[in-house]
């Protein structure tokens, strides 16, 4: 199913040749109302009328994460507040948060994307939507709620937090689509089987999971342990919020990027060159629809790869491959980049293995080291020394073979790694 | 023949031993043998007590991590020489044991040790056969 079949399957031309006016459009108009554009363009000695071609996107200068708190809060709206109608932040964790305000248009907007992202992911009219996304600051929850009410389906206001009473919910009010951050799903299987609650008897049929790197075999495990379809959806806030790139349920493979709104690019992350077609780097997005605050070529520090290869859902716009992780997300362990996304696969493919971790990094001297903690459960435990040794040398020499770094695995008790309600905290640094 | 072992993961922290005998107490359990194993990361706490099913439940609604193993308590004789002998028995019949610890009582004067093998059917024949006695589960948890 293809929510809007006029621009979801646009051909190729036509979909370059939208961006390449709503990008002119975009251009002059951050030119003319954002100082901040006006400067950076000036210094790159550009005008909106340099850009005669999408190729030519690759003049102008990127816009940084830093750029934004530099012009904290609105200084990059190009818009007057008068005409914001909602107001989100990130969370912020170093500093100050990065601010984002909507007008009336961009939430519809956004609603429409979201409403896409729903029905890609298997979703329709007559679902039970349970959202718990946090409602806030943060853009999970109501940007979510409103694609569902878009949509026409039912959508229950959860919010994070509260697990038991998610269940009931679930149970009471049959829902059928699940939309929270990974790492919670499966922290509400382990709260329903504590409950004697088994969920793989609910409704849920759909899944559809963000704001937070996950692995493909936490995807199996979430798919196992929920009966479920998990669906990877893509977003953040400075760009528009959840609903930027979702997978479709047909193939599972790559999330479409809605091409219409933005122009993706893949950037070598240390020269900004722009990478040929299907090389992996950091994903750079340019907002070509939106009016609060429309970004140039903004630099999200994700990193993936692009492809325009056609998908068998019908869908034409280009696909993002899954994302390993945030480049500021990546541990550099002596020389060796690691994503934590990479030791969750690795733990995840050993038998009995708990989807529940933690990386812990720290400076000894000059060399980091990696801690990597694991909870031993029932199925991995054993009145003997040597078979937990075993597990433990186990757990390190996979991660040594496939990664190339030597980490000490520590194994921990049952629960004693924190439960996270929204995104998962992964990695405690300590070597800073 | 055979005697239920439970065995508890603990953390190498402060406080977690304390933690599993408060609640086998407030449990009304009585432990009636114990081994502790432990690594520089964590312990193997293993347990012999006079009510196995109740000590399973509360310390996994506690969420520790438990599980029951089968092992066998063997009269020794309480004299130089006399685990010895045993041990000596178990060797030529090539049976590996995994980990052994005494008992706290006495049973007819004798020590009495408990053994964890891989095998515990052939540990248990191989003793019978050479006159050893074997204690039976019941006898262990009312000595």
């Amino acid at each position: 199913m293809i929510w809007n079949d006029e621009f979801e399957t646009l051909p190729r031309e036509a979909i370059e040749s939208l961006q390449l006016k709503r990008l002119q459009q975009t251009v002059e108009r951050v030119n003319a109302t954002v100082p901040f554009y006006r400067e950076s363009f000036r210094k790159a000695g550009i005008t909106p009328g340099d850009i005669k071609t999408l190729a030519d996107l690759q003049k102008l200068p990127f816009t940084l994460k830093q750029d934004m708190r530099d012009n904290y809060p609105y200084g990059l709206f190009a818009v007057p507040l008068e005409q914001i109608v909602r107001i989100h932040a990130s969370s912020g964790t170093t500093g100050k948060p990065t601010v984002v305000g909507y007008t009336k248009r961009d939430i519809d907007t956004w609603a429409e994307l979201m409403a896409r992202s729903f029905v890609a992911a298997g979703a329709h009219k007559g679902d039970v939507i349970h959202n718990a996304y946090g409602y806030g600051l943060f853009t999970g929850g109501l940007g979510a709620h409103y694609g569902a009410e878009k949509l026409g389906a039912s959508v229950i206001p959860m919010s994070g937090g509260n697990s038991k009473k998610q269940l009931m919910i679930m149970q009471d009010f049959g829902s059928t689509v699940l939309t929270c951050t990974p790492s919670y799903s499966l922290f509400l299987a382990e709260i329903a089987a504590e409950e004697g609650i088994d969920i793989r008897e609910l409704k849920l049929k759909v899944g559809i999971f963000g704001a937070e790197p996950w692995s493909e075999t936490m995807r199996r495990e979430i798919e196992e342990k929920l009966n479920l379809k998990a669906i990877d959806i893509y977003g953040l806030s400075e760009i528009l919020g959840p609903g930027v790139g979702i997978e479709c349920i047909e193939a599972q493979n790559g999330l479409h990027i809605w091409e219409d709104h933005f122009i993706p690019e893949i950037i070598n992350p240390d020269t900004g060159e722009v990478l040929a077609a299907g090389e992996k780097g950091e994903l750079v997005i340019t907002t070509i629809t939106k009016e609060g605050i429309p970004l140039i070529r903004y630099r999200t520090r994700d990193i993936t790869r692009l492809s325009k290869e056609p998908c068998i859902c019908g869908r034409t716009h280009a696909r993002l491959e899954r994302l390993s992780g945030r480049s500021d997300d990546m541990l550099i362990i002596r020389g060796v980049n690691v994503f934590p996304s990479q030791i969750e696969s690795v733990l995840f493919n050993i038998e009995g293995v708990e989807p529940h971790y933690q990386l812990i990094v720290e400076r000894d001297g000059n060399l980091d080291t990696l801690e990597v903690q694991v909870e031993v459960n029932e199925q991995t435990f054993s009145d003997e020394i040597k078979v937990l040794q075993g597990l433990s040398s186990q757990i390190r020499k996979e991660i040594k073979d496939l990664l190339g770094v030597t980490c000490i695995v520590r194994l921990v008790e049952p629960k004693s790694i924190t439960r996270s309600e929204g995104k998962a905290k992964r990695v405690i640094d300590n070597s800073q | 023949m055979k005697v239920e072992q439970i065995s508890i993961f603990i953390e190498n922290k402060s406080g977690r031993l304390a933690e599993v005998t408060r609640i086998l107490g407030e449990a009304k359990v009585n432990i009636r043998a114990l081994s502790l194993a432990d690594t520089s990361d964590f312990g193997i706490l293993r347990l012999i007590v006079d009510d196995t099913d109740l000590a399973l439940r509360v310390l996994k609604e506690h969420h520790f991590t438990v599980n029951k193993t089968e092992v066998i308590g063997v009269e020794v004789p309480d004299q130089p020489g006399g685990l010895c002998s045993i041990l000596e028995i178990l060797d030529k019949n090539d049976i590996n044991v995994e980990y052994m610890y005494a008992f706290v009582e006495r049973s007819k004067g004798n020590a009495v040790i408990i053994f964890r093998f891989d095998s515990v059917d052939e540990a248990i024949r191989v003793l019978t056969e050479n006159k050893i006695t074997v204690l039976k589960g019941e006898r262990i948890s009312t000595l």
